[in-house]
């Protein structure tokens, strides 16, 4: 008994582990409710792009020796309005406006990085994520855009489902759809930078994806999705972190893997539900 | 099932009266002056419509695919920019009328494998304005529940709508039209895709709804649906070909115009009963 609680709590006798933890809590209730959305629009795509998009904004405040996270906001807002204005001046479909914009942005945070002539470990924690390298201030920024972005998707969830769900009709009872589509972006950016220093550039995009998909296997209602995506974060988050601290590896991929392996059990799970009459069906069936 | 007087309530409150000057038996709900639309680059998907819908009529729009009936929809409620013309709704411009008009969308764009359950959608129809932190009222629940009553889908409120068979689906996409409390209805190829049976239960709810002083426009490719149900037909080519009383409008030689081929020439009665003979899909052409 005491193995177990000295497995579990030991770590968090660190400063920079009870840090860890905290950001990957604001983490997985941001990816929840942003991913939730970015799973049922079928935009995993804009998330990887965006997640890419802010190596520009890295770069360039890294070698102006500005803020490094508020570059990555600026970059990644940049390239959410860039997709949205690219689509409807060019006419290009949606898949077309974020393939330009992803590359050009990433190639530009590699040019600038070209530029620097030493080995630059501070920027490279961005691409490949430095979960025990977060500090205080990391963690107070993450809470506030989080808080913002909650407060938004609050005050304005009926929107942004109706959006989602049905655009054209939700344009006819006068939802401002453009606006609301906009702001999707800008939420997927805003949830990106959040996870941005803990997971890395180049898998910031699984915390959207995964535990939102998992939750959608198990529920098929919007809110609920929403709730159990957080839930399964914050338990793959967790998970991760203590086999990165056990077996000394790195946290970022072991915390995406976690989630892996929760999605494989949420495959499993449906599969045996699906033998399993539901309640409901087996009375309609009768 | 329980006994519950909300869910069998025959009537959608309507919130908002409408002025009296619109709201008699022979105002027009809906009248559309020279309206021409398209796509850039295209030449215009519709030109110079011009036409009117009574409060109190079911009036079907027909026309062959492609005859630019989504496009005139589309257009009347300013999701296409028309590029000449314009349509007025109980006397103002539509987007000034928003709350008096429901649209029920063609059942392929809408995303059925959306997380969302049979009620959360009739819910949307009771959209008004942007308040933050909206929640839905009690009456909005009372609305929504009795156009499931109406459309037979109660019992299905809480299913996921992904579960439901393509008339179900015409159907809630019909409640939330429905639950919306307009009194201009604009609904999209409503009977495409159903066997005759599950078309006849939809003419009768539209019959109910136009007999409580309802104004309904209907775009079909389906000629059996207009041919007998419809008060007015309006035969759409990219123009108005013809328009006027179902009975006078629905010749041989307007079909064949609009349709742009040779329709069976049988007497009105017989044209109607083959029409309306179940399996029969709708215009037969006869090459």
């Amino acid at each position: 008994m005491d193995a177990i609680a000295t497995w579990l709590f030991e770590p968090y006798e660190f400063e920079f582990m009870r840090r860890a933890l905290l950001v990957l809590a604001i983490t997985s209730v941001v990816g929840g409710v942003v991913g939730t959305f970015v799973v049922h629009k079928g935009m995993a795509f804009s998330g990887d792009a965006l997640a890419h998009s802010t190596l520009a904004g890295v770069s360039i405040a890294f070698v102006a020796g500005m803020n490094v996270s508020i570059g990555a906001l600026v970059a990644a807002i940049i390239t959410a309005l860039g997709i949205s204005w690219t689509r409807e001046r060019a006419r290009v479909s949606y898949d077309t406006a974020i393939g330009i914009l992803f590359v050009a942005m990433f190639s530009l945070g590699v040019l600038v990085i070209s530029t620097r002539t030493t080995y630059t470990p501070d920027l490279f924690s961005f691409v490949f994520g430095d979960i025990l390298g977060v500090s205080r201030s990391d963690v107070i920024a993450a809470a506030i855009l989080a808080a913002g972005l909650l407060l938004f998707v609050g005050a304005c969830y009926r929107q942004l489902l109706f959006v989602a769900f049905d655009p054209a009709m939700a344009r006819t009872v006068g939802v401002p759809a453009r606006f609301f589509e906009y702001a999707l972006l800008v939420m997927i950016a805003v949830a990106v930078v959040v996870a941005l220093k803990a997971i890395g550039i180049v898998l910031v995009n699984a915390m959207l994806i995964i535990p939102a998909a998992t939750a959608s296997l198990v529920s098929s209602r919007f809110q609920r999705i929403m709730g159990l995506a957080i839930v399964l974060a914050f338990i793959a988050s967790v998970s991760g972190l203590h086999l990165s601290y056990h077996a000394g590896v790195a946290a970022s991929p072991a915390i995406v893997l976690s989630g892996c392996t929760l999605f494989l059990g949420g495959l499993g799970w449906r599969r045996w539900r699906g033998r399993t009459p539901r309640p409901a069906e087996a009375r309609a069936a009768a | 099932m329980a006994h519950d007087p909300v869910a069998t309530a025959a009537h959608v409150p309507a919130r908002e009266p409408l002025a009296p000057e619109h709201e008699h038996l022979g105002a027009i709900a809906l009248e559309v002056r020279h309206l021409a639309a398209g796509y850039p680059g295209f030449p215009p998907a519709i030109e110079d419509i011009n036409l009117r819908v009574p409060v109190g009529e079911l009036v079907g729009l027909i026309g062959p695919n492609g005859a630019g009936k989504s496009t005139l929809f589309k257009a009347i409620l300013g999701l296409v920019h028309p590029s000449a013309g314009e349509a007025l709704a109980f006397g103002v411009p539509v987007r000034e009328a928003r709350e008096r008009i429901a649209y029920m969308p063609q059942v392929e764009e809408v995303d059925w494998d959306f997380p969302v359950s049979v009620l959360d959608v009739v819910l949307m129809g009771r959209y008004r304005a942007f308040r933050p932190f909206q929640r839905w009222t009690r009456d909005d629940h009372e609305a929504a529940m009795a156009a499931l009553e109406r459309t037979q889908l109660a019992q299905f409120a809480q299913r996921q709508v992904g579960q439901l068979s393509g008339g179900q689906r015409r159907r809630v996409l019909m409640a939330r039209a429905i639950a919306r409390g307009a009194r201009l209805l604009l609904l999209d190829e409503p009977f495409a895709g159903l066997d005759a049976a599950v078309q006849h239960d939809l003419v009768e709810i539209l019959d109910g709804l136009a007999a409580e002083g309802k104004a309904i426009l209907v775009a079909t490719h389906d000629l059996s649906c207009v041919a007998n149900s419809c008060d007015e037909a309006i035969c759409l080519n990219r123009r108005v070909i013809a328009a006027g009383p179902s009975a006078e409008v629905l010749t041989a030689e307007v079909l064949t115009t609009t349709f742009q081929r040779h329709l069976l020439t049988v007497p009105r009665t017989d044209l109607m009963q083959f029409v309306s003979s179940p399996g029969t899909a709708g215009v037969g052409g006869e090459d």
